[in-house]
């Protein structure tokens, strides 16, 4: 029988919870589970793989992998895999991710498939994705035979509990990497310490409705309570307001959060696809008959100036 | 000194998608194509390395449905591009064979210097020709570039990463380039640019020229849905206060999402 891999990320010296979604749900197959951890960032890391069923963990601390570089990661994957026997490796669907497994594809004679929001393992590879940004969704048919890279969205999927008596084997991995044709050279930190829009539980989104950029503050509170990342429509990335790297939309980032609070966005056509995933959804708007109230699942029609602030007075009761 | 974009027709993004009888595919009646967003600043980033090295030819590549790949390369072409390739093919390719081919292609016109690529097309959101055909070259690559500069054979790049931040990278000799929003302004173009368009070469390939066979694909993507319908929006009354406590509620009690 083949075995799983999952490839694990980790932040501030923890595993990512997309990372736990993925070992729960390859646990569940009852197959042996193999976690790679990339990186010198691994010694630091205390939710450890075994703790979450991977039976082997391999790791490579090379210092040259301590930032993302795709020549040396499909290197170093492509030295751990080839001696392995799998037939499925599962990621979760980040930036990193979504820039290193179809150059792996690519190496290893893979199928690859991104961005997944359904992952069904109990018999067979059932997954979904959506396509055109969320206006609809298909399903991936794999050619027999052919080994799998799928690569999940985080956030779709239950996490199992640990298991603290659970141990696994460590294989230490190393292996020369030279010859990089890509060297980060820096790694310029943006103002946001939250998780990216495409990892957020919770989002808060703001449009054209805020009137102005220094409005986004507003939001900002709203978003600190409820531990919230911000985005924003195309209307106000395309006038500067914000950077695009927070734009929701079809030419900007799709999300599936569990809750999405749009802020004064209308709802533009390209917008909705890019959030009609998430599971709930909030709009606050004056127009009662803007397209966004089409998608929501609660709506105030309103001033976002007065039910804002009041709105993030009441999370605050409530959560605190 | 060659330097090669590729391109792809998407559909417009206010495209309201419908799908077939056999919910294999979208239904394309009616939808407006046009060049994927992103490959118009990799056009525009390729058409800006040409002007400040005059030794530079832009080709320009497309794979795809013939005649939407004529119409998207003719507007490369107007943009200021130098030829094309036209690389007619089914619509249901994967990546896998599409960088194929792609490398294939771009492999029988000698050695690349660049290729510029967007960093996704906006139909399937897939993120994977570029870093496929990066792999199948043997050349480097940088996903979602938002600058880039070029010194001798040595490019320096910034790139989006996790929560906004942005890595500074150094790619060294040929490299592929996806491009991200923010990285130009693309040109539109002109009206002598059309004119010139039309005279410009455009080679015309296929898979079977190009030794690349459709079963070679590794998935393809079947039964296609439209998203469940919404139950309508319930609407919260009362003054302001009313309406925020009771939308808490129900998002604890009700959704349970907080």
């Amino acid at each position: 029988m083949s075995d799983v891999i999952v490839f694990c990320e980790s932040q501030k010296g923890e595993l990512k919870k997309g990372s736990l979604e993925l070992l729960n749900a390859a646990k569940k197959t009852g197959k042996n589970v193999l976690a790679v951890v990339l990186g010198p960032q691994w010694k630091s890391i205390s939710n450890l793989p075994a703790l979450h069923g991977s039976k082997k963990v391999f790791v490579c601390t090379d210092e040259k992998l301590k930032h993302y570089n795709p020549q040396a990661y499909s290197e170093v994957l492509n030295h751990i895999l080839k001696d392995q026997n799998f037939e499925i490796i599962l990621a979760s669907s980040t930036l990193m991710a979504r820039d290193l497994f179809p150059r792996l594809a690519a190496k290893i004679d893979a199928a690859v498939v991104s961005d997944c929001t359904e992952l069904d393992l109990s018999s067979g590879t059932t997954v979904r994705r959506p396509m055109y940004a969320g206006k609809c969704t298909a399903t991936v048919k794999f050619k027999d035979g052919v080994k799998k890279i799928i690569l999940i969205r985080p956030n779709q999927l239950p996490v199992g509990e640990p298991d603290p008596s659970a141990t696994a084997e460590i294989i230490e991995v190393s292996m020369p990497i030279l010859d990089l044709k890509t060297i980060v050279k820096d790694v310029v930190t943006g103002t946001s310490e939250k998780l990216d829009l495409t990892e957020a539980n919770i989002i808060v989104s703001g449009g054209r409705g805020l009137k102005e950029a220094a409005n986004f503050k507003m939001l900002e509170e709203l978003a600190d309570t409820l531990g919230a990342t911000i985005g924003a429509s195309r209307a106000v990335c395309d006038a500067g307001w914000i950077p695009h790297s927070m734009q929701v939309g079809q030419t900007g980032k799709t999300v599936a959060p569990t809750l999405y609070i749009a802020v004064g966005i209308s709802g533009a056509i390209q917008h909705l696809a890019g959030m009609s995933a998430s599971k709930v959804i909030v709009a606050i708007n004056n127009d009662p008959e803007a397209p966004i109230f089409q998608k929501a699942t609660y709506g105030i029609v309103g001033d976002a100036f007065e039910v804002v602030p009041k709105l993030t007075e009441e999370f605050k009761k409530l959560l605190n | 000194m060659k330097i090669f974009v590729c391109i792809k027709q998407v559909p417009d993004t206010e495209t309201k998608i419908k799908l077939n009888a056999d919910k294999s595919f979208i239904d394309t009646t009616g939808v407006k194509w046009v060049m994927n967003p992103y490959d118009e600043y990799a056009v525009e980033e390729a058409l800006k390395y040409k002007q400040a090295h005059p030794q530079a030819t832009v080709t320009a590549v497309s794979l795809g449905p013939k005649k939407r790949v004529i119409e998207t390369l003719r507007t490369a072409l107007a943009m200021g591009a130098d030829d094309g390739i036209a690389i007619d093919a089914p619509e249901s390719l994967d990546s896998y064979v599409t960088a194929k081919a792609l490398a294939k292609a771009i492999s029988g016109e000698g050695v690349p210097h660049l290729i510029f690529t967007g960093k996704l097309a906006i139909d399937d959101n897939a993120s994977s020709v570029s870093q496929q055909l990066a792999e199948f070259l043997g050349l480097p690559h940088a996903t979602v570039v938002s600058k880039f500069e070029a010194k001798d054979n040595q490019y320096q790049v910034e790139r989006e990463v996790e929560g906004g931040s942005r890595e500074i990278v150094q790619l060294f000799g040929p490299s592929i380039i996806a491009a991200n929003k923010g990285l130009n302004q693309p040109r539109y173009a002109s009206l002598p640019g059309i004119m010139k368009a039309k005279k410009k070469p455009l080679k015309e390939l296929d898979l079977k020229s190009l030794g690349v066979d459709e079963s070679e694909k590794k998935l393809d993507f079947v039964d296609y849905m439209l998203p469940p319908e919404k139950p309508p929006v319930k609407f919260l009354d009362g003054d302001v206060q009313n309406q925020v406590q009771s939308l808490t509620k129900l998002l604890r009690e009700e959704a349970k999402v907080i």
